[in-house]
C-alpha cells in the first residue's frame, strides 16, 4: 500500500447557511483544489459525507450532483453515511483506494444543513441513528443518550452528578474559548468568555445535560484533497501525511456493556494506532467529537489519553488546554465551532492540518508547531467511530 | 428442484421475530432466547446469540426483574414526543443477564442519581403510534422501581 498526502484543505463558514449543500460543498471543494494548487481535471474520484440530506432537502444521492456541479462528472462519486462520522469514513475509504494505487488524486470531504430542519425535526432525524425498534419508541434523543452515559461515569467513579456538571463545563468553557477565536465558528466572537456557572444554570436539555452542554445545530462543508504521498511535494512544500485510520462499529445501546466505554472507540483508535504505529504519548494535538461535554471526556479515555475516570479532573486541572498535556479541540470542537454532522469529520482534519501548518488562529495555535495529530469521530449512539492520525513527516 | 435446496431456501433463521417480541411486551411478557452453546439469554431478539453468536436458540420468558443501570429526563423531545415530555428513557440489566432499554415509570420531577443501582421491575409497556419515517408503531418495555430495594439486598432478601 502507498503513503497518502493531503495536499489542500476548505472549510466553510460553519453556522446558518442560505446556500444549498450543492453550493456548501462545491465552496468547500474548490477551496481546497486552489489550496493544492491542482485543476479539477485532476481529481478522479469524489468521495462525500452526508448523513440526512434527504430529509434537509429532499436530495438523495447527492454525490453525483456535487461532481457535476464541479464539471467533474462522470468521475466515481460515492455517498458515505455513518452518522455525525459521515465525512470520517468518506476520507478513510478516500485514503485506502489512493494507498491502493486505484486512483492518484481525489477529493474527500462532506457537508450538512441541519439547522433549517428546526430543533424538533432536526432532534427526530438525528435520533434515526439511534436504533429504531428498540430506542425509537422509548422516545430516546442524542443528548438523552449522553445524559445516561454522564450518570454511568458518576457512578463508575463516585464522582456526585453536582460535581460532575462542573468539571463537564469546562469542557464547554474550553472549546467556546477557542471557538470564539475560530473566524469559520458558528460562534465566533460569542461565548469566549462563559464561566462555569453560566453552563450550569442553562437550560436542561436532557438531564443532567444542559444546552450548553450540547453542540449546535449547524450548516456547513469541508473537504480535502488527497493524493499518493510520492507526488505530494511537486504540489506543496508542507503536505500533511495520513498515518493510520481506524474504524468501528457499536449496535443497540442496550447490547452495550458500559456506555462510558465504548468497544467501538476503543477498537477503532486502537487499530489507528496500530496502523500508524504510534502511542497516545506520541500525539500533540487532538480534535475529538465533543457533540456533548461528557463525549469529550469518555473520548480522552477510550483513546488512551487518560486512564478511566481521569479525564473529567485533568480536564478541570487545564491539561486539555494549550500548554496542558494533550490539547484538544482548538477550533472550538463541535461545541464551539458548530457540528454540520456529514462535514464534522473533514472539518477535523482541516483544523489539524491548519494546526500542522503553524496557520490555526492566534489563540488556537499550539506552539511549536505539532508534529502529530490524531481525529475521533462519533455517529449515531456509538455506532460509527472513526480516528485518523495525521503527521508531518512520514 | 431437489427437496433439500427448496427447504436451504426457505430456511426461517429468525426464532422469535421483533413483531412477536413487541407483542410479549404488550402481554407483560418479556420474551428472549436461550443460546444452546453458552447458555446465555438474548433479548431483545437477534438472530444468533448476543454473547457468542450461536446459532442455536430456544424463545424462553425472562422474569422481567432487574437493576437500574442508568436513566435521563428528557426536556427536549424528539418530534412526535412534545406531549410526553418530560419522560425518563432507562437502561435496565435483568436478572437473567442481557440489557434492555425502556421506559422508568416515576415522577420525573424526582428522579435523581440515588435511583441508579435500584431494584426494578417490569409492569408494562409503552406502544409510540410512529410517525411517517418508523415503520409503524413500536413497543418498549416500562419498568417501576421496586422501593427501597437495592440489588445488592436481593440475595438477602
Ligand atoms: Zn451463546
Amino acid at each position: 500500500m502507498r503513503d497518502v498526502a493531503i495536499i489542500g484543505i476548505g472549510h466553510t463558514k460553519f453556522g446558518r447557511a442560505s446556500k444549498t449543500s450543492l453550493e456548501l460543498f462545491s465552496e468547500a471543494a474548490l477551496q481546497a483544489i486552489d489550496d493544492a494548487g491542482v485543476d479539477l481535471k485532476d481529481i478522479e474520484a469524489l468521495f462525500q459525507g452526508a448523513a440526512l440530506p434527504g430529509f434537509e432537502e429532499g436530495q438523495v444521492t447527492p454525490p453525483g450532483f456535487s461532481a457535476a456541479e464541479l464539471n467533474l462528472n462522470p468521475i466515481p462519486a460515492t455517498r458515505y453515511e455513518g452518522a455525525c462520522a459521515s465525512a470520517s469514513i468518506a476520507i478513510r475509504e478516500a485514503a485506502m483506494w489512493v494507498a491502493a494505487g486505484e486512483y492518484d488524486m481525489v477529493i474527500a470531504g462532506g457537508v450538512e444543513k441541519a439547522l433549517l430542519m428546526g430543533t424538533l425535526f432536526a432532534t427526530r432525524t438525528f435520533a434515526m441513528a439511534c436504533h429504531a425498534p428498540t430506542e425509537g419508541p422509548v422516545g430516546l434523543t442524542f443528548p438523552g443518550v449522553f445524559a445516561m452515559a454522564a450518570r454511568q461515569y458518576s457512578r463508575n467513579y463516585d464522582i456526585s452528578i453536582d460535581k460532575l456538571r462542573e468539571k463537564m463545563a469546562h469542557v464547554s468553557v474550553k472549546n467556546h474559548k477557542h471557538g470564539a477565536l475560530n473566524p469559520l465558528a458558528q460562534f465566533y466572537k460569542k461565548l469566549g468568555d462563559l464561566k462555569v456557572e453560566d453552563v450550569i444554570n442553562s437550560r436542561l436539555v436532557a438531564d443532567p445535560l444542559t444546552l450548553l452542554d450540547c453542540c449546535p445545530f449547524s450548516d456547513g462543508a469541508a473537504a480535502i484533497v488527497l493524493c499518493a504521498a510520492e507526488e505530494a511535494r511537486r504540489y506543496t512544500d508542507d503536505p500533511v501525511y495520513i498515518l493510520g485510520t481506524g474504524q468501528g462499529s457499536g449496535g443497540p445501546l442496550s447490547k452495550m456493556e458500559d456506555l462510558t466505554k465504548p468497544v467501538s472507540r476503543i477498537s477503532s483508535a486502537r487499530m489507528a494506532f496500530k496502523h500508524a504505529g504510534l502511542k497516545p504519548s506520541d500525539i500533540d494535538v487532538l480534535e475529538l467529537h465533543d457533540c456533548f461535554t461528557i463525549a469529550e471526556l469518555i473520548a480522552l479515555e477510550c483513546m488512551g489519553f487518560f486512564d478511566w475516570g481521569e479525564a473529567a479532573d485533568a480536564t478541570e486541572e487545564g491539561q486539555t488546554e494549550l500548554g496542558g498535556k494533550i490539547p484538544t479541540n482548538m477550533s472550538g470542537g463541535l461545541i464551539g465551532k458548530g457540528h454540520p454532522i456529514g462535514a464534522t469529520g473533514a472539518s477535523q482534519v482541516y483544523w489539524l492540518v491548519k494546526q500542522m501548518r503553524g496557520e490555526a488562529p492566534k489563540g488556537n495555535q499550539i506552539d511549536p508547531v505539532p508534529e502529530y495529530g490524531m481525529t475521533d469521530t462519533l455517529g449515531g449512539d456509538f455506532g460509527t467511530l472513526c480516528h485518523i492520525i495525521l503527521g508531518k513527516g512520514k | 428442484m431437489e427437496g433439500k435446496e427448496q427447504e436451504e431456501m426457505e430456511k426461517e433463521y429468525t426464532v422469535l421475530t421483533f413483531a412477536e417480541y413487541e407483542e410479549g411486551l404488550k402481554n407483560g411478557k418479556l420474551l428472549g432466547l436461550r443460546c444452546a452453546s453458552c447458555k446465555k439469554i438474548t433479548c431483545h431478539p437477534m438472530p444468533v446469540c448476543q454473547w457468542c453468536g450461536g446459532r442455536s436458540l430456544e424463545r424462553m420468558e425472562l422474569s422481567g426483574e432487574g437493576e437500574l443501570t442508568t436513566f435521563t429526563v428528557i426536556r427536549v423531545p424528539s418530534e412526535g414526543f412534545e406531549d410526553d415530555a418530560p419522560y425518563i428513557p432507562c437502561l435496565v440489566k435483568t436478572k437473567e443477564g442481557p440489557c434492555v432499554v425502556g421506559r422508568l415509570d416515576y415522577d420525573a420531577e424526582q428522579a435523581t442519581q440515588e435511583l441508579i443501582g435500584k431494584r426494578v421491575r417490569m409492569n408494562g409497556s409503552y406502544t409510540y403510534k410512529g410517525d411517517k419515517y418508523s415503520g409503524g408503531a413500536h413497543t418498549c418495555p416500562v419498568f417501576e422501581i421496586q422501593e427501597n430495594k437495592s440489588v445488592t439486598q436481593i440475595d438477602t432478601d
